[in-house]
């Protein structure tokens, strides 16, 4: 049996939306070097509809493969969607972590929250 | 498949295969029965032990057969403090790098009242004599250090640390599952008390090992029951293992000096390779090191999605990280010898075999480049880096 399901290996292997925004709207950052996982995204949006995402990571498979993941579940969705995003349900579009992997799921999920949150208190300004 | 995870475990021998598969088939008599039958098998043990303790420059009866080299650390340590106990010390050293095998074993004597030293091993993964003669008390039951460490291969002065060892009357126990045929061993001319050794690390079989107790120290059981191996280890045992790792201990001991000439040459131009990728450090010191392991830290870059994809390329490698182990901490090892989290986080341990080519290595050089290279483009932590906002440590 592999460590990981062959979803996680597929967006690991070949993980969507890789780089980076330049004139980004939102962009969150989550995870520190301690603990082995940073995940950092960028969220282009548009009339309260987010139009392009891209990541960044420096982690394990399921750190990278719950970030390719997530942007992909995300992206076109409106923000208000996308703020309910939960790291149970990037797992399960993954067909499943192992146990002692979740955290690094909860990192993708964060890291949205995050860039979303970084967009509205721009929009604020 | 390039196989580089040899400190991990190793292929068996067929000379090992073969004589474990014909004791299974022809002597699967229990050495304890008095009939004809059993005492063939009983003399396959014996002649193991012979050939066991001639390697290591021991006598038969100082060798006891176990389930590996976690139950002989175990075995050994216990034993000790029980000696120790008697005598009404209490003070164990060893180093913070040890095997799990041997941590656990002290984390465990900790809260049973004993005082626990755990020296430094510096930048270099090496211990220094003077620090475990500086560590030494007269409330000193045991030193134990490991002969080469399974991380970073650093082979430690254990003929020195014996001899002060004996000096100020203290024992002396090193677990050399790493080192053994890979570094000549004689307990004597080292001044070893004890040993430890794994069958599955020198291309014998899994669950199979033994601990050298130099005659005298009064071992204590970690299994109670019949009376096998000296009263001091229950269990009938595990005829077609035990001397099937003889065969391999032999086999490989014999040609040590061959086989490290050979490695060394393979090693250094791997970390010679290696060294070609930016921001990188070799972990342990350059040559006081197995002739097998290779092992260095990426600057930002992650080890389990590094070892994920030399998968994807054919290569079977190891990694310190935290990913890969289950904690959120990386390698207490690597910590030990200093490397930071973030660096720590992004190891590669390459363990060859000594079937490797030249080809293989250089294969392995451009596979690692290129997946290090591929990390960092989409590393957060790398664009830091580049840009600037953070200054790198390797
Ligand atoms: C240094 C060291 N000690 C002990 C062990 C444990 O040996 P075994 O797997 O035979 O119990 C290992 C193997 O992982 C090791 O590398
Ligand atoms: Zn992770």
């Amino acid at each position: 049996m592999a460590l990981y399901s062959e979803k996680v290996m597929d967006h690991f292997l070949h993980p969507r939306n890789v780089g980076v925004i330049e004139d980004a709207d939102g962009v969150g950052e989550v995870g520190n070097a301690k603990c082995g996982d940073i995940m950092k995204i960028y969220l282009k949006i548009d009339n309260e509809i987010i139009t392009d995402v891209k990541f960044e990571t420096f982690g394990c498979g399921s750190a990278i493969a719950s970030s390719s993941m997530a942007t992909e579940m995300i992206k076109g969705k409106p923000v208000t969607e996308a703020l309910e995003l939960t790291n149970k349900a990037v797992a399960e579009a993954l067909d499943g972590l192992p146990a002692h992997k979740m955290h690094c799921s909860v990192l993708a999920e964060e890291a949205i929250k995050n860039a979303l949150e970084d967009y509205q208190s721009k929009q604020k300004k | 498949m390039i196989y580089a995870d040899n400190a991990a475990t190793t292929k068996m021998s067929q000379a090992a295969i073969d004589k474990m598969v014909s004791l299974m088939k022809d002597t699967y008599g229990n050495p304890s029965s008095l009939y004809r039958f059993g005492q063939k098998a009983k003399e396959e043990l014996e002649l193991a032990r012979e050939t066991v303790a001639s390697v290591i420059g021991a006598e038969p009866r100082e060798i006891l057969f176990t389930s590996g080299g976690s139950e002989a650390d175990n075995q050994a340590i216990r034993s000790a403090a029980i000696l120790g106990k008697a005598k009404g010390k209490t003070h164990i050293v060893s180093t913070k790098f040890e095997h799990h095998a041997v941590l656990h074993t002290l984390d465990k004597l900790e809260k049973e009242g004993f005082e626990i030293t755990l020296l430094d091993v510096h930048e270099d993964g090496l211990v220094r004599p003077e620090e475990v003669a500086a560590a030494i008390t007269d409330n000193t039951a045991l030193v134990t250090i490991m002969y080469a460490n399974n991380e970073i291969g650093t082979i430690q002065p254990i003929a020195e640390i014996g001899r002060i060892c004996h000096e100020k009357g203290v024992l002396f126990h090193t677990d050399a599952v790493q080192a053994i045929t890979h570094v000549p061993i004689n307990v004597v001319e080292q001044n070893i008390d004890m040993l430890s050794a794994s069958g599955h690390k020198f291309h014998g079989p899994k669950g199979t090992g033994f601990l050298y107790a130099k005659k005298g120290i009064k071992l204590s059981n970690l299994i109670e029951g019949g009376a096998q191996e000296r009263g001091k280890r229950a269990g009938t045992e595990n005829v077609p293992g035990i001397a099937a790792m003889a065969v391999a201990l032999k086999e490989a001991s014999d040609k040590l000096d061959e086989t490290a000439k050979y490695l060394i040459e393979k090693r250094d131009r791997l970390i010679e390779g290696l060294y070609e990728i930016e921001h990188s450090a070799l972990n342990g010191d350059r040559t006081k090191r197995l002739p097998s392991n290779v092992n260095f830290c990426f600057e930002g870059i992650e080890g389990e999605s590094l070892l994920l994809l030399l998968d994807e390329k054919g290569i079977a490698a190891s990694s310190g990280s935290a990913c890969t182990s289950g904690s959120l901490d990386p390698s207490h090892v690597l910590l030990a010898i200093g490397r930071v989290h973030d660096v720590a986080h992004g190891s590669l341990r390459l363990s060859l075999g000594e079937d490797v080519t030249d080809e293989d290595i250089d294969y392995m050089i451009s596979a690692v480049k290129e997946v290090v290279t591929y990390l960092r483009s989409f590393s957060p932590i790398w664009r830091d880096l580049v840009a600037g906002k953070k200054q790198f440590i390797l």
